[in-house]
């Protein structure tokens, strides 16, 4: 009975159950037990959204209609490759930050506001999990600010007061970008009069006749821009990610940007079509051009940042960029490309936060002055740091080089070969800023911080070992990944709204 | 043993090696004992190969698909096999010698130092049975890494800078270069598989193919062609076994191997031969030949003028590779062999001073033969085969070499090839000569009676030095092997 309920309703589950669950954090009040449940929850949601992209297998589409009512009077969700693939993303991620977070939250949050925490995490879970799985442009908008007011709420949980001005920062950017995507919504239901991407797609008039559709393009585009923090729209997230708490850092990083390039592709791919966007629209330049400046002015910002968590945070906006490259190629081998390093980057860059908050909690600094010499008196953290560090630069047997492999190739296919060169131009960057952290951690005299320092606990060194490990793991054996990229990027640009 | 079975075998038991030494790191003796023995195994493991490699077979071993078209697979041919009993054989000499210099120097972290080595041989091993470039690579990368504790080894200001320069351009060149190189030849050609003629003839334009060409060996830093070259003198930071194995043998070795292995199967000496780019590098690689004697001659510190010496000799093999007559780079290929031999009785001679006598500036050194004659004779012997003089094997790979560059006609060649002789006996040989025929007063300084390097280290450079004179009278066997390949020797 109720597996087939479960079964039947998977879809909605995945999106539903965060969402009831994260009350039940505030009834429950004590830190241990919402710990658990949290844990119990996101657990249950990574299975479900690996079951979700197994039976995906040869359907190709999974829709379901909530409440029963059909598109496009109802709220259809609505899941292809790409989808599931970015909810594998966020739900895994979300699991493996959660047996971390207890012995960070512990360190870094007042235990009276325990609950809160997990109740935010679990509301940002359900935000992030809906905006991938619904075909509702107006429920996707909902759930971006779910997704969006929770984690300003983590942010500001940071117990360094600084932490309040980013959030604050955050709070101001994100409410723009979440309105210009609302602007942008709205103009389309003003030429089509349905909020159903599907149905969106179906009705948009010619769009080079239409301005209110280009206007609804321009604010969309911007809106998910934001978002993602494409350069030089991504002030909000480096104060955002160094003073969060390090779970939320870990968990933000690796996910709340990803589903930006979601809705991304989302609308450029399946609402506007690639033709609209690519041909009509110049769009393919604009990302080029933006991803570029961000691979190079990023990645150099980074070399010169002496807060570790600081200069992890430009790098992801660099590193975002690369994504944003492949997407702006316009081929299939390079939306392939950027999706490939959406998952990867998303392994690294979770694992490398999660290793700094390690030290964090061990030294209550994340500056690389008081890291000296801290690979002896921590070394399964440092150890994890370097292997994501290596990832992050692109050598081989690393995630990172499958990446840098598939964009370079991608460059080369689309006759735009400079790019490749710049490509791999700019992975020197992270040559730099990485080992500057592996050279002082290795080489230097141990400071007085480091040298009290003992190993982090296991519940935290454990989860990050999964993720650097899984980032080894898919360096080796990239054929899951570069498939399903792949098969989700074909998909993507045959979509022919 | 079936050949897959023993290549994984070869690319394994280092591995395991590393483990075991970290495990029994505590007590030295049985730790240098677990190198002994893995050294020792690991040489007949790989040398079980070189007969089912002469008789024409090509042992072959694929492990797994890291993505589609992009398989991590292994083959033995004749030149890796060349590379593979060169860099298995030398680890055996280099590990004696290594147990007698670390204890004399007593040197930290000497774990670590084993450690790395092992896993060092390793990736050495896997560039030189690597059965398509991109397998290739992966470990030519590892490689890198592996070696770089090992360069920062004694933790100084100082030796972090030779290891960040040592980093910074073998990263470069790597991932800015080879790499684009790499995706480059998988986009035109569809595959990355070394194959006899080559993969890349009639895929692309001349001009991509130049391109990628230059990209190769350019991006190929370990070749030490210049300007990428400065890393290998900033790598003398290290100890000198590191210097003597790795930057004399594995390391730089797997470097110019790396440009042969791409000259044969990738592009196909055909091909090289019709490209402008194969011309240019020509001159490159001679004009590296040398400006590197020439700054040689003025470095006072004995191994940094060694690892110019190095860098002038490596290309030798790039020049033969370039030239792409079957002559030259069978001279290129011996050259592989014999420079290795000789250098690296070079710097055991120049680690061995260190150890005895705390010494590193060659104008220090006079009248040292009096209390190091067994070192300083064999620094002569090794001089005589990088010089390429009769007696020992370095003659051999400077005739092919010659031979070659009269064949396609590149006279500039052999004036530079010529000239680079002279030059090496003006940098070589005055230091044994000086040691051994100084003034009463200059040698008064080094004492009365004979005060080697340990015995251990002393055994080491003595017989490799044998060695080199050994392979001038049967460089048969090694002739043999690389005529197997299709298109070598006369």
């Amino acid at each position: 009975m109720i597996a087939q309920f479960v079964s039947q309703h998977l879809l909605a589950l995945q999106v539903v159950l965060p969402l009831i669950a994260a009350p039940v954090c505030v009834l429950l009040r004590r830190p241990t037990l919402s710990w658990l449940f949290a844990l119990v929850v996101t657990w249950v949601c990574f299975a479900m959204s690996v079951a979700l992209l197994i039976r995906l297998e040869g359907v190709g589409t999974i829709v379901y209609e909530m409440g029963g009512w059909p598109a496009p009077w109802g709220i259809e969700y609505r899941i292809g490759m790409t989808s599931a693939i970015v909810l594998v993303i966020v739900s895994g991620i979300g699991s493996v930050v959660m047996p971390y977070a207890k012995a960070s939250v512990t360190a870094e949050i007042d235990p009276a506001r325990h609950y809160l925490f997990y109740t935010c995490y679990l509301l940002c879970l359900c935000g992030l999990l809906g905006v991938v799985a619904t075909g509702d442009a107006f429920n996707l908008f909902v759930f971006l600010e779910i997704s969006s007011l929770s984690s300003y709420v983590l942010i500001a949980l940071g117990r360094d007061r600084r932490a309040l001005t980013a959030a604050f920062q955050y709070l101001v950017m994100g409410t723009i970008g979440a309105t210009s995507i609302v602007i942008g919504i709205g103009l389309l239901y003003l030429v089509t009069g349905s909020l159903n991407m599907a149905d969106i797609a179906a009705r948009l008039p010619e769009p080079d006749t239409n301005r209110t559709v280009l206007v609804a393009f321009a604010f969309l585009g911007l809106g998910a821009a934001l978002k993602l923090a494409l350069f030089p729209l991504h002030v909000w997230l480096p104060a955002a990610y160094t003073h969060a708490p390090s779970a939320v850092t870990a968990f933000l990083a690796a996910t709340a940007t990803k589903v930006g390039v979601y809705i991304l592709l989302r609308f450029i791919f399946t609402v506007f079509g690639a033709s609209f966007a690519f041909t009509a629209m110049p769009l393919d330049a604009m990302l080029l051009a933006l991803a570029v400046a961000a691979m190079f002015v990023a990645s150099a910002i980074a070399i010169f940042q002496n807060n570790v968590k600081r200069m992890l945070a430009y790098s992801s906006v660099a590193q975002i960029g690369y994504m944003i490259l492949g997407i702006g190629l316009a081929t299939t081998g390079g939306v392939a490309a950027g999706l490939i390093h959406l998952f990867n980057h998303a392994l690294m860059k979770g694992g490398l936060f999660m290793a700094i908050g390690c030290v964090f909690l061990r030294t209550g600094s994340v500056r690389l002055e008081s890291m000296g010499g801290i690979a002896r008196t921590m070394p399964w953290t440092m150890a994890a740091f370097v292997l994501g560090g290596l990832s992050l630069i692109g050598v081989p047997l690393t995630v990172g080089f499958i990446s840098k492999l598939y964009l370079i190739r991608a460059s080369f296919e689309a006759g735009l070969w400079h790019f490749g060169v710049l490509v791999v131009l700019s992975s020197l960057f992270a040559v730099a800023y990485i080992w500057r952290v592996v050279e002082t951690a290795y080489f230097r005299e141990p400071t007085a911080e480091a040298a009290r320092a003992t190993e982090a606990p296991l519940s935290m060194l454990l989860p990050t070992w999964v993720l650097v490990g899984a980032c080894v793991y898919f360096g080796i054996d990239a054929e899951l990944t570069v498939d399903t990229a792949f098969r989700a990027a074909t998909a993507l640009m045959q979509a022919n709204p | 043993m079936s050949g897959g079975t023993t290549i994984a075998l070869a690319l394994f038991l280092p591995l395991a090696g590393a483990f075991g030494m970290v495990l029994v790191g505590r007590w030295p003796n049985l730790r240098e004992g677990v190198t002994l023995v893995t050294a020792i195994a690991l040489f007949l493991i790989v040398s079980s190969l070189y007969g089912p490699v002469t008789e024409g077979v090509r042992p072959s071993l694929a492990l797994l698909s890291v993505a589609p078209g992009l398989p991590l697979v292994f083959e033995v041919e004749p030149l890796g096999m060349l590379f593979g009993l060169i860099a298995s054989f030398l680890w055996i000499v280099n590990s004696v010698y290594s147990i007698g210099y670390m204890r004399a120097k007593q040197e930290h972290n000497q774990t670590r130092f084993y450690a790395c080595f092992a896993i060092a041989i390793s990736s050495a091993l896997g560039v030189a049975f690597a059965g398509n470039m991109f397998t290739l690579f992966i470990f030519y990368e590892v490689l890198t890494l592996s070696t770089y504790p090992l360069v920062t080894h004694a933790g100084t200001p100082t030796a972090l800078k030779g290891g960040r320069t040592y980093l910074g351009i073998l990263l470069f060149t790597s991932i800015s270069l080879q790499l684009v190189a790499l995706v480059g030849t998988w986009a035109v050609a569809g595959t990355t598989d070394f194959a006899d003629g080559g993969i890349l003839t009639g895929t692309a334009s001349d001009l991509v193919l130049s391109a990628l060409l230059l990209l190769y060996v350019f991006g190929i830093g370990k070749a030490a062609l210049m300007p990428f070259h400065r890393w290998l003198p900033a790598a003398m930071v290290a100890p000198t076994p590191v210097s003597a194995l790795l930057h004399a043998v594995a390391v730089v070795k797997a470097g110019v191997f790396t440009v042969l292995k791409v000259a044969l199967y990738v592009f196909g000496l055909d091909l090289v031969r019709t490209l402008a780019a194969g011309e240019f590098l020509t001159y490159v690689a001679a004009a590296t030949i040398l400006l590197a004697s020439l700054i040689a001659m003025r470095q006072d510190n004995l191994k940094r003028r060694l690892a110019y010496s190095t860098v002038s000799q490596l290309s030798y093999i790039v020049v033969g590779a370039m030239m792409a007559n079957g002559v030259a780079v069978m001279g290129a290929g011996l050259h592989l062999l014999m420079h290795a031999f000789a250098k690296i009785t070079l710097f055991f001679c120049a680690g061995a001073i260190d150890a005895a006598h705390k010494t590193k500036e060659i104008s220090k050194m006079r009248g040292i033969g009096r209390a190091m004659p067994f070192t300083m004779a064999a620094f002569f012997v090794a001089s005589m085969s990088i010089i390429g003089l009769p007696l020992a094997g370095g003659m051999w790979s400077k005739w092919y070499l010659a031979l070659g560059s009269l064949e396609s006609h590149h006279y500039v060649v052999l004036g530079a090839l010529l000239i680079s002789s002279l030059l090496n006996i003006a940098y070589l040989l005055p230091i044994p000569v000086r040691a051994f025929f100084a003034s009463d007063e200059e040698r008064g300084v080094w004492g009365t009676g004979i005060k080697e390097a340990p015995w251990l280290c002393v055994g080491a450079l003595g017989f490799t030095a044998l060695a080199s004179v050994a392979l001038f009278f049967f460089p048969g066997p090694f002739y043999r092997l690389l005529s197997l390949i299709p298109g070598l020797g006369s």
